[in-house]
């Protein structure tokens, strides 16, 4: 309306409401771009960040991989004091224990997802879902505490020469501990912590899959496992994948929980229910102890190994989603 | 379906085959049912030591007063570097949920929620690792370190919590917005963001209850440091609830886990009211905008 106005009326409420309209568009251009650089910035702020996080682990670690190089990986020396260091153990004891939470968990977590979305009637799904997500707000440290002073007794005194007497011919259940820390208790922690991830995926899974499917299915006499088994089941395998691979990134990379129940052993044994480490848990015991800047430098090493196995699970995980479409939604 | 052939007068109820099926069907839903009931057992067993426990430690003097005999040091410090933390995650979490919804292309979209997703995964110690590397090493341990690590567990939780809510908003509100002429901008400032604010405030309650427990990072930036009394300067140690429930359960000392409980029945029941509070509201705040 501004361009519109008669210069030769020089009405001067007509010229100052052009004015005033002209402004407010600079001021808008400017808030336009304005908030859209704000945004632009926040966003490349969070890439910066990623590529930050890689940057200082390796080169935190640059010491050590310049000295150790690959052998790391396969050395399972570490002794502080003699400035010998060498992962070997701690990738076993971490690979071990993720393995068996998954191996514990996931079934578990399968199973809680099938219940909440195809069997468990309203009024108790609006329960019971918020509780097994509640199990995944317990600060890990809390969990720790609870597996050192509840949890371990009971594996220790019950649990484990159960597994012993009944199963102990085969080597991963040897003889039990003195002490309830073990990688069995951790791992039985781990458990506590990927179920809660892994049940909400498959949950979400489970529900989008189209009723009359299922319903076709039923219709054709399948009963209800059957049903499971034939049609939800295939149609998310690859969203159950991806959620498993989410949940063994958590099991890998926890650090404080495993660091108080799994004993801090440095040998790398059969038996699950010998102490042992992890990459995550060695990290949290020695850092602030940290006797010399290669002993430092070699922790940053282990952070290095956990950063491209957490990523590579994630990564991995992501590409599986995208690639087979079903858990796209789900995942996010 | 015997040889004696088809008899009309034979009760329908299932034999052989298929009583072996539905046989098979109800034990595998017992199953599923017990894999439920086995979760929320484990969390009613957790809580309920903690509870138990912890609440007895309980009273006001525990509340208020420093070592040994309180943890009011703990709790201011966590108050502190949570809250430095969520003033830091908050804007730039909601701003690039915005540059998703907003102004991104599907590329540029795809990029930044992988970034997301990759920052949601990372395991927290390597982010105590980061920050010791970039903000501790040569200088000196500090509560701002870790409010800083904090952030960026937080930065994704929110971001993606207000992203969904975001796209929540219904487009006639936009398109009303357009018709008016108003600038993208204001649009933004006076009607997307004030529609989504609960949902924004539900992602932002949820990420603080989960960087309140975050325990690895503070170890590195903040270290084991507990002087028993208040301090209030986020550019020095600051004592806090995660590392101190750590330093007493690696102690084997009765009166050290007294105190662990005591922190651990005050952490879980801040955790679990707000977490509960925050998915309630957020329920609501979905169903009035989805109506």
């Amino acid at each position: 309306m501004g361009a519109t106005a008669n210069p030769q009326v020089l009405d001067p409420a007509r010229v100052a409401r052009a004015r005033s309209a002209h402004r407010r568009k600079r001021l808008d251009r400017i808030g336009d771009g304005a908030l859209y650089t704000v945004c632009l910035l926040a966003a490349l702020l969070a890439i910066a960040t990623i590529l930050l996080i890689g940057y200082q682990v390796v080169h935190g670690a640059s010491p050590a991989i310049s000295k150790y190089g690959l052998g790391f990986l396969t050395d399972s020396t570490w002794q502080p004091n003699f400035g010998e260091f060498g992962a070997g153990s701690l990738i076993f004891g971490t690979a071990v224990s993720s393995f068996f939470a998954l191996l514990l968990g996931a079934p578990i977590a399968i199973a809680i997802g099938l219940y909440l979305s195809l069997l468990a009637p309203s009024g108790v799904r609006g329960v019971v879902a918020p509780l097994v997500e509640m199990l995944a707000a317990i600060p890990s440290v809390i969990l720790g505490f609870w597996g050192v002073l509840v949890l371990a007794p009971f594996v220790q005194g019950t649990l484990e020469p159960f597994l012993h007497d009944s199963f102990g011919f085969v080597p991963i259940f040897g003889a039990p501990e003195t002490t309830g820390a073990s990688v069995f208790t951790a791992s039985l922690i781990l458990t506590i912590m990927v179920v809660p991830i892994i049940a909400s995926i498959s949950r979400d899974l489970f529900t989008a899959v189209p009723r009359d499917v299922q319903d076709g299915a039923s219709a054709l006499g399948a009963t209800r496992w059957e049903v499971v088994r034939g049609v939800v089941l295939p149609s998310t395998s690859s969203g159950i994948v991806a959620a498993s691979l989410l949940g063994l990134g958590r099991a890998l990379g926890e650090a404080i929980a495993v660091a108080q129940v799994i004993g801090a052993g440095s040998e790398i044994q059969a038996s699950l229910f010998k102490t042992g480490d992890t990459l995550a848990a060695r990290i949290a015991n020695q850092f602030p102890g940290a006797l010399t800047e290669m002993h430092k430098s070699s922790l940053f090493y282990l952070g290095v190994i956990l950063l491209v196995i957490g990523l590579a699970s994630n990564l991995i995980a992501q590409w599986i989603g995208r690639r087979f479409g079903d858990a796209g939604g789900a995942l996010r | 379906m015997s040889d004696a052939g088809f008899d009309p007068t034979a009760p329908l109820t299932p034999s052989g085959n298929l009583r072996r099926r539905r046989l098979f069907s109800r034990f595998a839903e017992s199953g599923a049912t017990a894999a439920a009931v086995l979760a929320v057992a484990v969390l009613g067993i957790v809580v309920f030591t903690v509870v138990s426990r912890g609440a007895s430690a309980l009273n006001l003097d525990f509340l208020i007063k420093g070592a040994p005999a309180g943890i009011g040091p703990e709790l201011v410090g966590t108050a502190i570097i949570v809250g430095i933390a969520t003033a830091i995650a908050m804007p730039i979490g909601v701003l690039i949920a915005l540059f998703i919804t907003e102004f991104a292309g599907s590329r540029a979209t795809n990029v930044v929620r992988l970034t997301l997703d990759l920052m949601n995964g990372l395991p927290s110690i390597i982010i105590g690792l980061f920050i010791f590397g970039l903000l501790v090493n040569h200088r000196k341990p500090s509560g701002f370190a870790g409010s800083v690590a904090l952030a960026i567990i937080e930065v994704p939780l929110i971001a993606r919590g207000s992203q969904e809510v975001l796209m929540l908003v219904p487009p006639s509100l936009r398109e009303a917005a357009d018709a008016l002429g108003v600038s993208r901008w204001r649009a933004v400032l006076g009607i997307v963001l004030p529609t989504a604010l609960g949902g924004i405030v539900t992602a932002t309650v949820l990420s603080v209850a989960r960087a309140a427990g975050e325990t690895a990072p503070l170890i590195f930036a903040s270290f084991i440091f507990d002087p028993g009394e208040y301090s209030l300067n986020p550019f020095e140690s600051l004592p806090n609830v995660p590392v101190r429930i750590f330093q007493l359960s690696e102690e084997a000392n009765p009166t050290g886990f007294a105190e662990a409980w005591g922190l651990s029945f005050v952490l879980v029941s801040l955790i679990l009211f707000a977490s509960l509070g925050a998915r309630a509201l957020l329920a609501r705040s979905k169903k009035r905008m989805a109506s």
